[in-house]
């Protein structure tokens, strides 16, 4: 060994190594798979790149962390672009990244089908845990945007369904940085705040990277943990998402959740119009089979004292059926009739919306006729499709 | 800052799971009847409670909104016709 080559103590070296290094990788992007992946309790992501011959260390520090749309997973493959760093005391490199983006949408719905496998396997998905819905919410939480088109679908067909309910909105983002989170803590919160009696949650349609806060654990988990009922509604009917599989029911959208979550008021109170028909028609059954039976008692023993039970009775039943039984009827026909002019403002609204989906308009004279009932034999009558009218008679 | 209602719908299950047991109970017809009379006028009482309910209540909207302490607080939303 020559004595006359300059030699240098380790710090030496290790400091011209880290100026080497970071002044000729300050901006670099590298392609490699995710291994190793941990989220510190810090918030800092810890993870390798790998390729199948080398790889290298990452780090990934909390406020960029806190800028991703999706979390990473390992056997993820991703495009990280950041600045390579020495850490002189222990010797190493590692590329402190700054962004991430997966290599395709590919990748994503790889880390679906990983997440879908894994939560599938903890039993997250498993029929015993639904919660069923209940049949008359008072309160109904939605977790969504409040200015995306979900709340707006939701708020219509509620009002026209059953608008004798609370809606109690938490506004959170629905897509992008943070947005997981944000769903998952505003499940939470409602959960503690607790007055509601079913939740949904959900966002319109969009790509798979906008629905992507949906496909989150963080998501998944705090849909399975919640003591109240949830219905996912999330994009359009062909789209999937991990809080689907988790969520007590899912909607294929978010206007379906709404119809999922309320009933329907015409039949609310159709069961109330049979409830009260019924009943009042074998009271009436009754008292008539019960002054037959006295009638008859009175003649074969000549009885002449008038049966005072029965005709109280008698006399208690039209009382109720003139004061009562009126008003009763009264509200039959004022809800009826603003069932009938929600319809109306609805189909004038927007008709094509509902007759798309296969239904059709039954008028006639221009009346919209809503009950087979009204309709009669050989009547001519007039059915409006979404691109059409057609005429037609009633066989 | 508003209060959360008070709770209109209280035991409209409740009501039409109680009118259901009196029909049921009425249509069995073996019931004496002032026991009859006075199923037939709690349940004309109930209907007209429950379609009260359905008549009267619009649809509302809040919004919940929690504070660094952890307080709840519903807000009025307007809604949009």
């Amino acid at each position: 060994m020559k004595v006359n080559q300059s030699v240098l103590t380790v710090s030496e070296l290790t400091r011209r190594v880290k100026s080497t290094l970071e002044v000729n990788f300050s901006d670099v992007s590298v392609q490699g798979e995710i291994s190793n992946f941990k989220r510190h309790s810090s918030g800092h992501l810890y993870f390798t790149l790998k390729d199948e011959n080398a790889q290298i260390s990452a780090v990934m520090w909390r406020g960029r962390a806190m800028n991703l749309f999706f979390t990473p997973q390992d056997g993820m493959k991703v495009i990280a672009r950041g600045k390579l760093t020495v850490y002189e005391i222990r010797g190493v490199y590692q590329i402190d990244v700054a962004q991430i983006q997966p290599l395709g949408i590919g990748e994503l719905q790889l880390a679906f089908e990983r997440l879908k496998q894994k939560l599938s396997e903890e039993g997250l998905f498993d029929a015993e845990y639904k919660l069923p819905l209940p049949a008359y919410p008072e309160r109904i939480g939605i977790v969504t945007s409040p200015t995306g088109a979900a709340i707006q679908d939701i708020i219509n067909i509620i009002s026209r369904r059953f608008p004798a309910v609370e809606l109690i909105l938490y506004p959170v983002r629905v897509q992008g940085v943070g947005s997981a989170s944000e769903i998952a803590s505003a499940i939470r919160d409602f959960n503690t705040y607790g007055k509601i009696d079913v939740m949904i949650v959900g966002r319109g349609g969009g790509s798979l990277e906008d629905l992507w806060a949906f496909n989150e654990e963080i998501v998944a988990r705090a849909i399975f943990d919640s003591k109240i009922p949830i219905i996912s509604a999330v994009g359009h009917e062909v789209d999937y998402t991990i809080a689907d599989f988790v969520a007590d029911m899912r909607a294929p959208t978010p206007s379906a959740a709404a119809e999922m979550a309320v009933p329907d008021q015409s039949e609310v109170v159709e069961i109330l119009r049979n409830f009260y028909y019924t009943s009042e028609q074998i009271v009436g059954e009754k008292l008539t089979f019960e002054k037959q039976q006295i009638n008859a008692l009175l003649q074969s023993y000549s009885f002449h004292r008038p049966h005072d039970l029965i005709h109280q009775h008698s006399q208690r039943l039209d009382e109720l059926q003139h004061t009562l039984g009126r008003s009763v009827r009264q509200h039959f026909t004022i809800i009826q009739q603003r069932i009938d002019s929600f319809q109306k403002r609805l189909l004038s609204v927007n008709p094509k919306v509902i007759l798309e989906r296969g239904y059709a308009i039954v008028s006639r004279d221009g009346k919209i006729i809503s009950r087979a009932g009204e309709l009669h034999k050989n009547e001519s009558i007039e059915m409006t499709f979404h691109d059409g009218d057609v005429p037609a008679i009633v066989q | 800052m508003t209060k959360s209602t008070t709770k209109k719908t209280e035991g409209f299950e409740d009501s039409l799971k109680r009118l259901e047991k009196i029909v049921e109970t009425l249509e069995q017809g073996n019931t004496p009847l002032d026991e009859v009379m006075k199923m037939y006028e709690e349940g004309v009482h109930l209907s007209k409670q429950c379609l009260d309910h359905l008549s009267r209540a619009e649809l509302t909207l809040k919004r919940l909104s929690k504070d660094i302490k952890g307080n709840f607080t519903l807000f009025d939303e307007k809604l949009e016709e």
